[in-house]
């Protein structure tokens, strides 16, 4: 039942997972333009500018995660089968990662390239997303479901998601830094407590919006 | 009984919209509820589906409900086809159950048109497919009426008719009168129940 969830938000969110990644694409590209072309400098920052650009990609998405499922009463279809508000919630959080982080770490290879970062960040870098991204997804949807039938729900959920974000992003550029083997180690807790604690909050999201 | 209220209020914001309700539906019967606009016959069937939780009382469901909302919960982009598809799946409906459904309501001629162009009284019927298909005991049925034309009616009555003969419960709420024989009234406005 979950699959058949997971399958359906899968489906809508690659349909949408273009614009995320054009829009990640285009922030590696502007930032050359805003800091100058030393090759160094790029190199240094432009890995913790990919995470930057990778936050606010995720943001792009959130108005079509949860809004339209409550607008078109699936998710009163749902309610009625008997199908809990947290196994919604983790089935779109699933679901939404699909359609946002391997595209997103695909994206991050020419990112990388068109900022000059070394093979070595490149991979650490992915490692980073790969980590990440999750979260980012499991805070989308949360967000999502906290704001939906809200007026503004769009500029509301980057005020509410973004601070929330912000230990992804320090630890995950931290973890660029070779010397720095623990950023990693706290990426992955911090991932895990967003990932692990998201379809709770979203579910009671979900169950206040039906009252 | 399929289901059983007691004692049931409903507080909308600050405004109390009915309150001491009691009611029971069992296999074979129908329930239409009327009243005003905007006197809770929707939040009554919300409740009924567990949807809403009462501000007071108990309420008691044995059997399943198919839920029929105000809105055909279809993803636009999809066919008719794939949009009931999914459902059919999620409740574990045969294929042959769904296209006997989709006959019953004269919706196959439809199957591959995308549900954004269906207008308002064929994504209805659609949405009436699912109810069908889903072979849940009990229907609670939100204006099921809204939008279907004579003939999608009488399709209506046909399927609640055959519903109910096979040993299913309706409950609906409508300000249109509906094909329902035998069925027993609940006028919200006095709150008592009369049967027909």
């Amino acid at each position: 039942m979950i699959l058949l969830l997971i399958r359906r938000d899968t489906a809508r969110g690659l349909r949408a997972a273009g614009l995320p990644v054009a829009f990640f694409l285009i922030a590696a590209t502007l930032f050359p333009f805003a800091v100058g072309p030393d090759a160094r400098l790029l190199a240094k920052a432009g890995g913790g500018m990919l995470w930057l650009a990778a936050l606010l990609a995720a943001l792009l998405p959130v108005e079509r995660l949860v809004a339209p499922d409550t607008e078109a009463g699936v998710l009163d279809q749902f309610a009625v089968r008997g199908i809990a508000d947290e196994g919604v919630a983790a089935a779109k959080i699933v679901a939404h990662w699909l359609g946002f982080g391997p595209p997103l770490m695909l994206a991050a290879l020419p990112g990388a390239a068109l900022l000059g970062l070394d093979g070595a960040t490149l991979a650490r870098l992915e490692l980073g997303l790969a980590i990440g991204t999750p979260a980012l997804a499991a805070l989308g949807v949360t967000v999502a479901a906290l704001t939906t039938g809200l007026r503004g729900a769009g500029a509301l959920a980057g005020l509410v998601l973004l601070p929330l974000a912000v230990p992804l992003l320090i630890f995950g550029a931290g973890a660029l830094n070779p010397n720095d083997g623990g950023a990693l180690k706290l990426l992955a807790a911090t991932a895990l407590l967003l990932t692990a604690g998201a379809p709770f909050a979203a579910g009671a999201a979900l169950k206040a919006l039906r009252d | 009984m399929m289901l059983t209220l007691r004692g049931v209020a409903c507080l909308r914001g600050p405004q109390l919209l009915f309150e001491g309700l009691d009611l029971a539906l069992g296999p074979g019967e129908a329930l239409v509820v009327t009243g005003a606009n905007g006197i809770g016959k929707s939040s009554l069937l919300r409740i009924a589906a567990g949807l809403l939780r009462p501000a007071a009382g108990w309420v008691e469901r044995t059997a399943e409900a198919a839920w029929l909302g105000e809105t055909a919960a279809f993803d636009g982009e999809r066919t008719l086809h794939e949009a009931v598809r999914f459902w059919a799946r999620l409740d574990g409906v045969t294929f042959d159950a769904l296209e006997q459904a989709m006959a019953t309501m004269g919706v196959r001629p439809l199957a591959e048109v995308p549900v954004r162009y269906l207008s308002t009284g064929q994504r209805r019927r659609a949405a009436i497919v699912r109810t069908i298909a889903g072979a849940a005991p009990l229907w609670l049925l939100d204006e099921p009426a809204n939008g279907l034309d004579t003939e999608g009616l009488e399709r209506l009555g046909a399927a609640m008719a055959t519903h109910r003969a096979a040993g299913g419960a309706v409950m609906a709420a409508t300000h249109l009168p509906l094909p329902l024989a035998d069925a027993a009234t609940l006028d919200l406005s006095a709150l008592v129940v009369t049967s027909a």
